[in-house]
């Protein structure tokens, strides 16, 4: 194997909490993200999985490092950039773009889609070949829109024309590795399936890797090839997509998968696990397995002894999983219900 | 089944826009059966929450035109007066909207706005209503219901949120409730608790429910009927096994083929609605899909840019495509 592109280990990102009237005292801290090991290869997807408040969009961050860890590493191509310095990370921040969320308030109002996508050109003093005008015009079209659209602004689009001029500016600088942020949850599924179609084609005609972040199971699962699956700031399960949605181990990944609603009529082969309650605060993190207070499984060694996140007996290879009671590989077992307004 | 509960019949919302006259909702009918659940699905703009005001008379009276005909159990809705609406809404009929944060205010504990509407309909006291927000609370799961009766809404979870709104809706024991997206706002794990408490409250309630969505996999999971709209007219309805297991109209089968699914091979790529939905200040001629549709030509293009389709047969499963049902089954295939 050659060395992964982009290679995270222990990272860490606490975010202060502070109280007091007068003098601000730090009085505790979010456990955004808490020891996190990732890597993605050249060319290949990442998906990142997880409910809200389980630290994905800040891993998202700390990759693109707009944010500083607090702790672990991350490198990038052979350097370690979890501290460079502005200037160090000049080269290093054409080389990883970020597409959001919201194709509403990422583009700047004032400005047209020419300026919106030369921007990162400008900003890094790069001439391509024809002039920077000639080359937003190409990517306008790579993107699929018109390329005489080059002086309209944005609210002249709409949402999915929107996160295209988005997807063309995070491609002006003939990036390596994307981070994409729920770039399709704004849309509307007859477009959502547009976007992720063009991301695909991007990505088979020029090998950019994806660190694609996503709530929706089933959109990551068809966009990525590889999938981790964070809960409270944790990697809980990590493997390839076959291996991760086939024969999830992890109690948890097992709850998710079978939470998604499906659009079709024969679902009663399906298993149902519900889940009890919410995600715990991330300021006081549950002790052991963070999981435990939602578990079926849970016992006293899960409150005091924290899984690691190693190859269970029977999974493929890249296929981990931080359980100690973890699922069988292959389970059918009754729906388990826990949730005590459905008990009766 | 001759008298639904709710019947709503050539309904048309019309609001007047400094562009222009939007048409929102465009001569659109359906029924509510008693205990049952109707998903309508369509995608942003295509009428689904502003049908559902109109049914609430929530819309604005100086800038929305409505026409049409609104019966719930007998009772005409559309020219009622003010009061007359005043003593349907949370009473008869009842709504829980997409995000739980916002609907609720956060000057007032949840027990309070809980017991508002309890005590506006049937003039209990103050202790009555708040023994029956416990009662509520604890219907909907909240646990520790005493204690969390005087809680403020950002006390409360995004789940939870929701339970209180649905508790709100549910006080006054409504023969309709109407969700809009309730679960859009929420993680998955979280939307299966809702669904499935949205569900045992109707099995014990008998309640009719209409569930506005955008996800078919919502829909598929707790609606008996299903309407699907585009541009503010309804394109296809039928029962949930008709539409998502023998889907006519085009516009469906776009939104089925662009959803990716756990189930689904992952190699073959999503089949997405080409363009954009139509405005609604000025819609295509004719059938409104038709600038998006790939069968123009096999249905005959006069046929669709020249005048509307109607949603046929009138019972049962229809829809509003001039393709014959000998082709759209071949297509489907």
């Amino acid at each position: 194997m050659s060395e992964p592109l982009l290679e995270v280990s222990g990272l860490e990102k606490h975010f202060p909490v502070t109280g007091g009237l007068l003098f601000k005292r730090q009085v505790g801290k979010v456990h955004a993200v808490d020891g996190l090991d990732l890597t993605v290869q050249t060319g290949e997807t990442l998906g990142l999985v997880g409910e809200s408040g389980c630290g994905k969009s800040t891993t998202g961050r700390l990759v693109a490092r707009l944010l500083e860890p607090t702790g672990g590493s991350i490198r990038y191509d052979g350097r370690e950039i979890a501290h460079a310095s502005r200037k160090d990370l000049k080269p290093i921040r054409a080389e990883i773009q970020m597409i959001f969320q919201d194709p509403y308030s990422s583009l700047n109002p004032r400005h047209t889609v020419g300026t919106i996508i030369g921007g990162p050109m400008e900003i890094n003093g790069i001439n391509p070949p024809g002039g920077r005008e000639k080359r937003v015009k190409e990517l306008l079209e790579i993107v699929g829109l018109n390329p005489e659209h080059y002086n309209r602004f944005p609210h002249e689009f709409s949402g999915g024309q929107r996160q295209r001029i988005g997807v063309a500016r995070a491609l002006s600088l003939s990036p390596k590795l994307i981070v994409a942020d729920e770039p399709v949850s704004a849309l509307d599924v007859s477009i959502q399936a547009q976007v992720v179609n063009l991301l695909q084609q991007l990505q088979r005609d020029m090998g950019i890797a994806f660190l694609f972040i996503a709530h929706d199971l089933a959109i990551v699962r068809h966009f990525s090839q590889r999938v981790a699956v964070m809960y409270l700031g944790k990697i809980v399960e990590i493997g390839d997509r076959a291996s991760l949605y086939e024969r999830p181990r992890h109690p948890y990944t097992h709850a998710l998968l079978s939470a998604v609603p499906e659009a079709s009529v024969e679902s009663g082969s399906r298993e149902r696990i519900r889940l009890a309650g919410d995600v715990p605060s991330p300021i006081d993190p549950p002790s052991g397995c963070r999981f435990r207070t939602r578990c079926w499984k849970a016992q006293d060694k899960c409150a005091t002894e924290e899984p690691p996140l190693v190859r269970l007996g029977g999974n493929r290879e890249g296929h981990l999983t931080a359980c100690h009671f973890p699922e069988e590989p292959t389970v059918h077992g009754e729906d388990v219900v826990l949730d005590p307004a459905l008990l009766g | 089944m001759s008298n639904p509960f709710l019947s709503v019949r050539d309904l048309t919302v019309d609001f007047h826009t400094e562009d222009g006259v939007v048409h929102a909702v465009d001569g659109l009918s359906f029924d509510v059966e008693k205990g049952t659940t109707l998903g309508i699905v369509g995608e942003s703009g295509s009428g689904k929450s502003v049908t559902n005001l109109s049914v609430l008379g929530l819309h604005n009276p100086e800038t929305t035109k409505i026409s049409g005909e609104i019966h719930l159990d007998g009772q005409e809705l559309i020219g009622a007066s003010r009061s007359t609406m005043e003593k349907l809404r949370g009473n008869k009929v009842a709504m829980i909207f997409q995000d739980p944060l916002t609907s609720l205010s956060p000057y007032h504990t949840i027990g309070r706005q809980i017991g508002e509407v309890y005590r506006k309909h049937t003039g209990a006291s103050k202790a009555e209503a708040k023994a029956r927000a416990v009662e509520m609370l604890t219907r909907v799961g909240i646990p520790q219901p005493k204690i969390r009766v005087d809680d403020y809404p950002h006390q409360f979870s995004g789940g939870m949120r929701q339970r209180a709104m649905i508790a709100m809706a549910l006080v006054c024991d409504p023969d309709l409730l109407i969700a809009d997206e309730p679960t859009t706002a929420l993680d998955v794990t979280v939307q299966a608790q809702i669904l499935d408490l949205l569900k045992e409250l109707q099995d014990q309630t008998g309640a009719s429910i209409i569930m506005i969505t955008h996800d078919l996999g919502v829909v598929a999971s707790t609606a008996h009927n299903v309407l699907v709209m585009y541009a503010g007219r309804a394109v296809e309805r039928g029962t949930v096994k008709e539409v998502l297991g023998e889907p006519r109209h085009p516009y469906t089968w776009g939104l089925l083929a662009s959803m990716p699914r756990l189930t689904a091979s992952v190699d073959v790529p999503l089949t997405p609605v080409r363009g954009t939905p139509p405005s609604l200040i000025n819609l295509p001629s004719g059938c409104p899909f038709h600038p998006r549709c790939d069968y123009v030509n096999l249905a005959g293009p006069e046929l669709c840019r020249g005048e509307r389709p109607e949603l046929s047969p009138h019972r049962g499963h229809g829809d509003a495509c001039y393709l014959t049902l000998a082709q759209k089954r071949e297509i489907h295939q």
